[in-house]
């Protein structure tokens, strides 16, 4: 329990830092809560033109949207220490001062700074949940709300991983990574509507390499209580999330291959 | 056993070469040149508890590398190292618990929070007990004057002040043996002195192990007994400062400027190294000629306009171990 007092300690004097800009912290906030919401609207108004799409109404894509930005929010608001590892810790060999603490980096990293203002798409995200709730058929039975809370931790996990995967990458290389935002903003758009609307190959990746369907369309269609018009069977559905723990678990094994070629370059 | 021992210590690096420009990065990633840097070739010493040691020389040296090595960073390419019975790239958090390290250049303390809750964190970091962490901290604080920017943020504090909070910082979890890297580099004349003041009472008083880096002669002056000169990754000299300044430190300078042009100098014992106009600079033994017997024979003979004695710079000293070095080996 050490380590996790140590965290909320890194949380408290995260919360205290940011507090010290506190307008720039409130406009990043409501900066959020509008580009998000500027999304929402655009989904909605293009339900409002076409009614459904592939048998999907707008309640149940609101589902969607509502699950996988409530977890990359909190995703985005917890591994800002691995987004900006090659930028501020790499480059500017502040890297070294995390390795001279008798405390794993990892910890150190995800205590680096917690982003206040990602709370702003959490807060949108769980306004569209409401709004999903009233119009789409979903119950939320004990079984719906431990499905959701399970396929949100896993994707937590699985956005982590990919954070993860960009820094390693930094200890290869001190070229920008901003190309791994296409996995994680791209990667955010894409599992916000019903897997079934793409084409063979992208449903692929998107289950088997970046398991985004794992995390978002399939554990939805088990709380919509929809069989998978894909084929999966039903009793598969709930368990998916875990590709989420297992890319994380990946992901580290490639993170202390880099640890270990830091300690042998330096740099 | 001593606290700190190395033997054989040898580091080099594969560094990628690439053409410039895109066409140079577009190919670098396809296939890369390396080149091997030997950043240490051959490194042995060790260090006594209670000891403080200058490790100086040029840039590139060796001496950052070695600080890295020791603190456990980087792994060697060989050799063996041990600080206090563990090797500290095998055993890393363990180590790190035991020393405290101060970079001139690096803060370890948080940028937008105030100095205090910056070293409660540490606290929580490091384990330390809350009522061992409290008296280690009253304590550090009334050495170094904390006391008034205790409730500034770091932004806000000048270099100067920075320093003496990474000192309180790095010292909180009472550790056996302190590296500090270049820890006066760009402090004014009062605050060096407050450093070198603070660091030499912590190794008289409290038996703290010292090992600096420093390319600032009068860090070492002030504050070394013994010191390492590295250069290229070899050791050149690891002897008393005094040993060291009967030997190649010996040599003093004197800048002479005439009212005319610079006459021709033949003095015994004393080489003219630079001649530009109406100025000299001149190399002298003060063993063979003292300062002052040198400038009123000059003084006596020619029309002097200013003169002054300086030691030589650091790096040349260096350079010229290298020739004393080479010239011994062959």
């Amino acid at each position: 329990m050490n380590a996790l007092r140590l965290y909320f300690r890194y949380v408290g004097a995260s919360i205290r830092a940011q507090a010290q800009y506190p307008a720039a912290t409130l406009l990043l906030t409501m900066g959020h809560i509008g580009a998000t919401a500027i999304e929402i609207l655009g989904v909605f108004a293009l339900f409002h033109r076409f009614g459904e799409i592939k048998g999907w109404t707008f309640g149940e894509v609101a589902l969607f949207y509502a699950l996988i930005n409530i977890t990359f929010s909190l995703a985005d608001l917890l591994t800002r220490g691995f987004d900006v590892f090659g930028t501020d810790f790499v480059r500017t060999g502040a890297f070294d001062r995390v390795l001279l603490r008798p405390r794993s980096a990892t910890l150190q990293l995800i205590g680096h700074e917690i982003r206040l203002s990602r709370l702003g798409r959490l807060l949108q995200g769980l306004a569209v949940l409401a709004v999903a709730t009233r119009l789409a058929p979903i119950e939320w039975d004990a079984a719906a709300v431990a499905i959701a809370v399970w396929a949100v931790t896993g994707g937590v996990a699985l956005f982590a991983g990919i954070l993860v995967l960009q820094a390693t990458l930094a200890f290869w290389t001190v070229e920008s990574l901003e190309v791994v935002n296409v996995l994680t903003y791209g990667g955010v758009q894409a599992a916000q509507y019903p897997l079934d609307i793409y084409a063979g190959w992208f449903r692929r990746v998107l289950t088997f390499g970046i398991p985004l369907a794992c995390v978002a369309y399939y554990p939805v269609l088990a709380i919509l209580k929809r069989p998978d018009p894909l084929g999966a069977p039903d009793w598969l559905l709930p368990l998916t999330p875990l590709a989420g723990f297992a890319f994380l678990a990946l992901s580290f094994v490639a993170w202390r291959a880099g640890m270990a070629r830091y300690a042998s370059t330096g740099s | 056993m001593p606290q700190i021992l190395v033997e054989g210590l040898a580091k080099s690096y594969r560094v990628a070469e690439r053409a410039p420009g895109l066409g140079g990065a577009v190919r670098g990633l396809f296939r890369r040149r390396w080149r091997e840097v030997k950043a240490l070739v051959d490194l042995s010493f060790s260090l006594e508890a209670g000891e403080l040691l200058a490790f100086i020389g040029p840039n590139g040296a060796g001496k950052s590398t070695t600080v890295k090595i020791l603190s456990g960073i980087l792994r060697p390419t060989s050799g063996r190292v041990e600080v206090g019975g563990l090797v500290p790239y095998e055993d890393r958090l363990r180590h790190v618990a035991r020393i405290g390290v101060v970079f001139g250049q690096r803060s370890q303390l948080w940028w937008d929070l105030p100095v205090l809750d910056g070293f409660d964190l540490l606290a929580d970091i490091y384990r330390v007990p809350p009522d061992r962490y409290r008296a280690r901290r009253d304590e550090l604080v009334a050495m170094l004057r904390l006391e008034p920017l205790l409730a500034q943020p770091v932004r806000q504090l000048s270099l100067g002040q920075r320093m003496r909070a990474e000192f309180a910082a790095a010292l909180l979890h009472d550790p056996e043996v302190l590296f500090l890297d270049e820890p006066t580099i760009g402090l004014d004349a009062p605050a060096k002195l407050a450093v070198r003041e603070f660091v030499k009472r912590l190794n008289r008083e409290r038996g703290v192990t010292v090992l600096l880096t420093t390319h600032d002669m009068h860090d070492v002056e002030a504050l070394a007994e013994r010191v390492i000169v590295i250069g290229q990754g070899r050791l050149l000299a690891d002897s008393s400062l005094d040993a060291l300044r009967a030997g190649v430190f010996a040599e003093r300078r004197l800048w002479v400027d005439f009212t005319e042009e610079a006459p021709a100098l033949d003095i015994p014992g004393v080489q003219v190294r630079a001649r530009t106009g109406r100025s000299l600079e001149l190399a002298f033994d003060p063993a063979k000629i003292p300062a002052a017997q040198l400038i009123a024979s000059i003084a006596a003979a020619h029309a002097v306009e200013d003169i002054h004695v300086d030691e030589p710079a650091i790096e040349e000293v260096i350079a010229r171990f290298y020739d004393l070095h080479d010239s011994s080996e062959a």
